[in-house]
């Protein structure tokens, strides 16, 4: 349709048109004022702690010291880790499923897996606390720390609460999106690929290699970054299994904290100006962290678009 | 219809629109008109810890008094003396009194703080044999707190507590991640009683912990001790009996062992001095009876009452949940103020004025 046509069309189109306009820049503005306004409030402490409020470690309401590197890291790692565990585990899923599962079976576990993303996030917190907490202090960090116990990463006291619980419980709850996305994805790729590839004699691994994945490998990777982006903003399950301890420590074991749990936990009684202020600057950080994430993701699944549709068989 | 007239229908509704979407960033004003009848509807906002019985005491009042709507958000404490001193509510309260710095900048004028209840911070702990009744005084609660202490076969606490068996474990502290009443109740308790928490530390609604993880809310820390062996951590009393936690006794400043309970509690806000504006801390009271970690929570509102009708719902509010709202206290699990404040609560309340007239007859 050329574009000259679009404007010709009738009244009543041209009225439509101004009002979604209206709607998709609204969302630009809504963004962009949400930006100013908390870059408005955090000026304060902006201008208290300058750049030292990202480097500086120590987080001290009562002698009015802020710094927010121990929660910008705690967001990462818990983040990290998180698609580090869900992100191979999500695309099994979604390979089981489409290429391996019969139909009723494909139904019954799709569904489970996609009931996953709607537990609200307060349950996924009780069961941490309950079951998730207990399980990690008393079985497996003891075994991690026994068999894996010479990398840091594995060291110390098992407390159940902290940086792995926040991750494995991220993990779960990034997980649902991850498999349903790149199911759908695969789901998408035409029969006529797979038939070609088991044609010329490939398994069924070598098929879901050179003629599945490559082809749906934009999609998968918009998946994992929409489960990124839930997993940067996760607060309440998150805070109720951290530990919410403002310390970068080396070890998983160790309890962590994450930005958006700080916010959450000390807003309402955030007693003093420069408090508040920085509360809302860890705001901010955290929502440019997102943007300049998604960004990259964006520019990551474009690369990968493209990129050569076909896979190499070796 | 016409084309013209169809077009000057559709920029009508297009001028419409935009002045809609765009007009909601004005200015919301508040109708302060003032209402001449009896009816009034108060709003108040803040502490949590007050909420349950303040929430019970409303809806007890409104049964004799009908024409008097109260609605009570359970905001925290910070929220709560912010919003009234930018008068945005008729009515604060908080668990840790204003500084002079806060009342200086109240928009308001002068603003009162009203005792409305008491409550106890109960030290609970889980261990395996679950001792009850575990002794851990002063300097030993500091340093567990401080890290310093970190197994519970440590010889200072087995020194305090000759029979029981003490396991060799490491102590898991468990304090509070959201800024709370409780803490700071906790906090000014360690501050009152050793220089080195006071100056390391202090007191506040958050604190910077040299140990221990967090758990969000008093279910977070107890949850956090329920599912930790060897863990020790503070929850508010009721919550602690509640969910038949087990209790410390603590040594109070007379030397006596108390556990908490109303009773202990209620005690030590009888023994304390408490000075002419209310602004007090009650931990490390005197008397023999009294338990160390308690508070109070405050009502906060403003001397000069600026709507008559309003004001006098408020006075009287107030002034029944100090008397006969106090016996709701009790199932609640919160301490009764003792007699000799409330009549000195009452004298306070009587110089809200609207005007410079009283409002409280």
């Amino acid at each position: 349709m050329s574009k000259k046509r679009r404007f010709n069309t009738s009244l009543g189109d041209q009225f439509l048109r101004l009002v979604t306009f209206l709607m998709a820049f609204s969302v630009l503005v809504l963004m962009a004022w949400m930006g100013w306004q908390m870059f408005d409030a955090a000026r304060p402490s902006i201008h208290t702690f300058g750049f030292s409020f990202i480097t500086s470690r120590v987080w001290d309401p009562v002698k009015e010291q802020f710094g927010a590197l121990p929660f910008i890291y705690g967001t990462l790692m818990t983040s990290l880790l998180a698609l580090l565990l869900a992100a191979p585990i999500g695309l099994g899923v979604a390979i089981f499923l489409n290429e391996m599962a019969e139909s009723k079976f494909r139904a019954v576990i799709g569904f489970l897996v996609e009931m996953l993303a709607a537990i609200p996030s307060v349950v996924y917190g009780l069961w941490g606390i309950f079951v998730l907490a207990p399980w990690l202090r008393e079985t497996v960090e003891p075994g991690l720390a026994k068999w894996l116990g010479f990398i840091p990463l594995f060291q110390g006291t098992p407390v159940g609460f902290g940086m792995l619980a926040g991750g494995l419980i991220l993990a779960m709850m990034i997980l649902p999106t991850i498999a349903a996305i790149s199911r759908e994805v695969m789901a998408s790729v035409p029969n006529m690929q797979r038939e070609a590839a088991l044609a010329l004699g490939a398994t069924k691994w070598e098929m879901i290699k050179v003629a599945v994945l490559p082809y749906a490998k934009t999609g998968i990777m918009g998946g994992i970054m929409l489960g990124l982006g839930r997993a940067l903003g996760e607060t309440m399950a998150v805070t109720m299994v951290i530990g919410n301890r403002p310390d970068i420590l080396p070890s998983l074991f160790a309890p962590a904290y994450s930005m958006a749990a700080v916010i959450a936990n000390e807003f309402t009684e955030a007693t003093y100006d420069l408090y508040l202020s920085a509360l809302v600057e860890i705001g901010f950080i955290l929502f440019g962290i997102t943007l300049v994430l998604n960004f990259l993701a964006r520019l990551l699944v474009w690369s990968v678009a493209r990129g050569p549709k076909g896979g190499n068989l070796v | 219809m016409s084309i013209k007239k169809w077009r000057s229908m559709v920029w009508m509704a297009v001028l419409v629109l935009t002045i809609l979407l765009t007009g909601c960033g004005g200015e919301n004003q508040e109708p302060t008109g003032q209402e001449k009848s009896d009816s009034a509807n108060l709003t108040g906002s803040g502490s949590s810890f007050v909420y349950p019985l303040l929430n019970q005491q409303i809806e007890e009042y409104r049964k004799n008094n009908p024409k008097i709507s109260i609605n009570y958000q359970s905001t925290g404490s910070g929220a709560g003396i912010k919003q009234v001193s930018e008068q945005t509510i008729d009515f604060g309260a908080t668990d840790g009194p204003m500084t002079d710095e806060q009342l200086k900048s109240a928009k308001g004028g002068n603003l009162l703080h009203i005792p409305l209840t008491l409550g106890a911070v109960a030290v609970t702990y889980n261990l395996p044999s679950t001792p009850k009744d575990l002794k851990i005084s002063p300097g030993v609660l500091t340093d567990i707190f401080l890290g310093k202490i970190t197994n519970w076969n440590d010889k200072r606490i087995a020194d305090e507590n000759p029979g029981v068996a003490l396991p060799d474990l490491q102590i898991t502290v468990a304090h509070r991640s959201d800024g709370s009443g409780t803490t700071y109740i906790f906090s000014d308790y360690l501050s009152t009683i050793s220089p080195e928490w006071r100056e390391k530390v202090g007191k506040g609604t958050s604190l910077n912990w040299p140990a221990g993880i967090g758990g969000k809310g008093n279910s977070g820390v107890a949850g956090v001790i329920q599912q930790t062996s060897g863990s020790i951590g503070y929850l508010e009393l009721a919550y602690a009996v509640q969910n038949n936690l087990s209790y410390a006794m603590m040594k109070n400043k007379e030397g006596k062992w108390t556990a908490p309970s109303l009773q202990t509690t209620s005690a030590a806000a009888a023994a304390a001095t408490i000075p002419e504006d209310m602004r007090v801390s009650i931990v490390n009271a005197p008397g023999a009876e009294a338990y160390p970690i308690a508070g109070f929570a405050w009502a906060l509102i403003y001397q000069n009452q600026t709507d008559k009708a309003k004001g006098t719902a408020l006075v009287n509010f107030i002034n029944w949940a100090i008397h006969d709202g106090q016996a709701l206290s009790e199932g609640l699990h919160y301490a009764k103020l003792p007699a000799n404040l409330v009549s000195r609560e009452e004298g306070m309340l009587k110089t809200i004025t609207f005007q410079g007239e009283p409002l409280l007859k």
